[in-house]
């Protein structure tokens, strides 16, 4: 019984202990939104509060809707996003903080096109993705490949992923009904993977045991990397954003002139994105 | 005991029986609490003119197509509906055999030693978190079946299905075994004693005499199947088309909310939609509920007679 209640009694003291040190480090820059950048925020976090003792960063994923809604009802600091902010979304950070908020590209992304490492075919142009992905092209045949159904492979509609392909390659036409979405990106490469006729797109960090297919334009075909990207011959490149509420400033503009210094920029590369400078 | 301290008891216990009654009623409390929030939430579609103007009740039944990030978005039920019956269907084609046989053979044939093995056995795939049954289908059993039977298409209903009787096993064949085990030793005894085979009594007597528990455990079953998220979203592919074809890939109610509630704009019409689709599900499995409730009693009655 007494030690029981000498149990109790510290372990509430332990509890009020924690939760005083975390008021107390309530300095806290808080990251929250995109899938994508959630790994990437992470590494810079770790790195960051390496470098600057004292300072707390936390990290949450949940989406760039999710991170959005977040900026705007001030529960996060940063948001990060895989998208540019909606006309809505932009209104309401009006209405609330008259201000539209600063939006500070972080780092670059190429959607890349997986397909299975035994199909033959290299390349492909944008118009004949974008005939896949509506429905128009069901047959690998028509591409010069094997006499085979495609088996088209892509995201959720509630990933950034889905809604800049959608822009970026379909010029806003919809996604056939008989497109398969899986949640996650690495779904998306596994299935493609054991798919000999599967098809599918996310990010070029992710494409592992997958072939890459190559873009082809006016200017010649391009795969996804550094340079390809940088440069803007690769079409399917998106920009990474941080946004925050009105102008950064103090500890928050801190972190993102370090995040976009050479030596922010070189943990985008080492995560497998693309530096924006 | 002096009058003060008897007065002191019944205060006590009084205390404790209002607690416990408390407990009791906050569970219905939440439940209702739970309605009106999905209630709320979906009723703007069929009254704020703002929501309406991007979607009515009339766009959830007309057209085929569930299509709501687009430049014209559509918001057709049918697909997704059609669905969750599909997935349904399979998973209980699959399980309900398999569990109601199962529950047969611990209860009327098994040994003791193989009886205490095979009722764990199955308890322990209801541990199993249906995260990871949707894994394995969607990474390991998928391959499997399309080499197997060289289906043209990996992830489709037939593969969600099966994961899914696998969900449902456990509940199906521990109430069935209570059903089972319910019927009384001497129903065996009259059988055998006429001369049946175990094998006549266990299918011509115990079954039938345990057919109303059965059936609600099927109706339970049921119920489980048509609300699970996880398995479908990962094992059915989430292509929502509008086809009575089981090696196409499909798409449920539940997967639906779960897959696009996370970055949904908060307050759009599609918002409203995913509630409302919440709304559809709590009232067919509330329905389901209801049925095997009924299908309970009226089995009963109709076996047992009235009951007073």
């Amino acid at each position: 019984m007494k030690l029981k209640t000498i149990i109790f009694w510290t372990s509430l003291a332990l509890v009020a202990i924690l939760t005083c040190s975390f008021v107390m480090a309530g300095k806290a820059i808080t990251l929250k939104g995109s899938d994508t950048l959630l790994l990437l925020g992470q590494r810079w976090a770790e790195l960051y509060m390496q470098k600057n003792p004292g300072v707390v960063i936390q990290v949450t994923g949940g989406g760039s809707g999710v991170g959005i809604a977040a900026l705007i009802n001030g529960s996060t600091d940063i948001c990060q996003a895989s998208r540019s902010m909606k006309d809505s979304e932009k209104k309401k950070l009006r209405e609330r903080y008259f201000n539209l908020g600063t939006e500070i590209p972080v780092a670059k992304d190429g959607v890349t096109i997986y397909i299975n490492e035994k199909n033959p075919i290299e390349e492909m142009t944008l118009d004949q993705i974008r005939d896949i992905y509506t429905g128009k092209t069901t047959n690998w045949f028509q591409l010069g490949g094997p006499d085979a159904k495609i088996i088209v492979y892509g995201r959720e509609n509630s990933s950034g992923t889905y809604v800049f392909f959608r822009e970026a390659a379909l010029k806003n036409a919809d996604y056939t009904s008989s497109m398969q979405s899986l949640p996650g990106t690495a779904a998306v490469v596994n299935a493609v993977a054991k798919d000999r006729f599967g098809i599918g797109y996310g990010g070029a960090a992710y494409a592992k045991g997958v072939k890459e297919v190559a873009i082809k334009t006016a200017q010649g075909s391009f795969r996804p990397n550094a340079e390809t990207v940088k440069s803007g011959q690769y079409p399917l490149a998106r920009d990474l954003y941080w946004y925050v509420r009105g102008k950064p400033s103090g500890e928050i503009k801190k972190l993102i002139d370090w995040a976009l210094s050479p030596e922010g920029q070189q943990v985008v590369a080492k995560v497998g994105y693309f530096t924006v400078k | 005991m002096s009058l003060q301290r008897k007065k002191f008891r019944y205060l006590g216990e009084s205390l404790i029986e209002g607690n416990i009654k408390a407990t009791a009623s906050l569970a219905i409390v939440v439940i209702f609490l739970i309605l009106f929030f999905i209630l709320r939430e979906s009723l703007p579609i069929f009254f704020n003119p703002e929501v309406q103007q991007e979607i009515t009740f009339r766009h959830f039944f007309s057209g085929i197509q569930w299509q709501p990030v687009s430049d014209n978005p559509r918001f057709s039920l049918w697909p997704i509906i059609l669905g969750s019956l599909k997935v349904t269907l399979i998973a209980l084609l699959f399980a309900v055999p398999v569990a109601v046989a199962a529950a047969l053979y611990s209860s009327e044939f098994a040994g003791g030693r193989l009886k205490e093995l095979i009722k764990p056995g199955v308890e322990l795939l209801a541990g199993i978190p249906s995260v990871v049954l949707g894994f394995f289908a969607l990474v390991v059993m998928a391959s499997f079946l399309k080499d197997l039977f060289g289906w043209q298409i990996r992830l489709n209903a037939i593969n969600a299905g099966l994961a899914l009787g696998f969900a449902v096993i456990p509940a199906i064949y521990s109430l069935a075994e209570d059903a089972i085990n319910a019927v009384p030793k001497s129903f065996r005894e009259a059988a055998l004693g006429l001369g049946a085979t175990p094998w006549q009594s266990a299918t011509k007597v115990v079954l039938p005499a345990a057919l109303p528990g059965v059936s609600a455990a099927v109706l339970f079953g049921m119920g489980r199947a048509v609300g699970e998220t996880m398995v479908v979203l990962m094992a059915a592919g989430n292509a929502p088309l509008f086809s009575f074809n089981p090696l196409e890939s499909t798409r449920t109610m539940t997967a639906t909310i779960a897959a696009e509630l996370g970055e949904v704009v908060f307050g759009s019409g599609h918002y409203h939609a995913l509630f409302f689709i919440g709304l559809v599900l709590f009232a067919v499995t509330f329905a389901i509920n209801l049925a095997s409730h009924a299908l309970f009693e009226g089995l009963m009655t109709r076996l047992y007679g009235a009951r007073k």
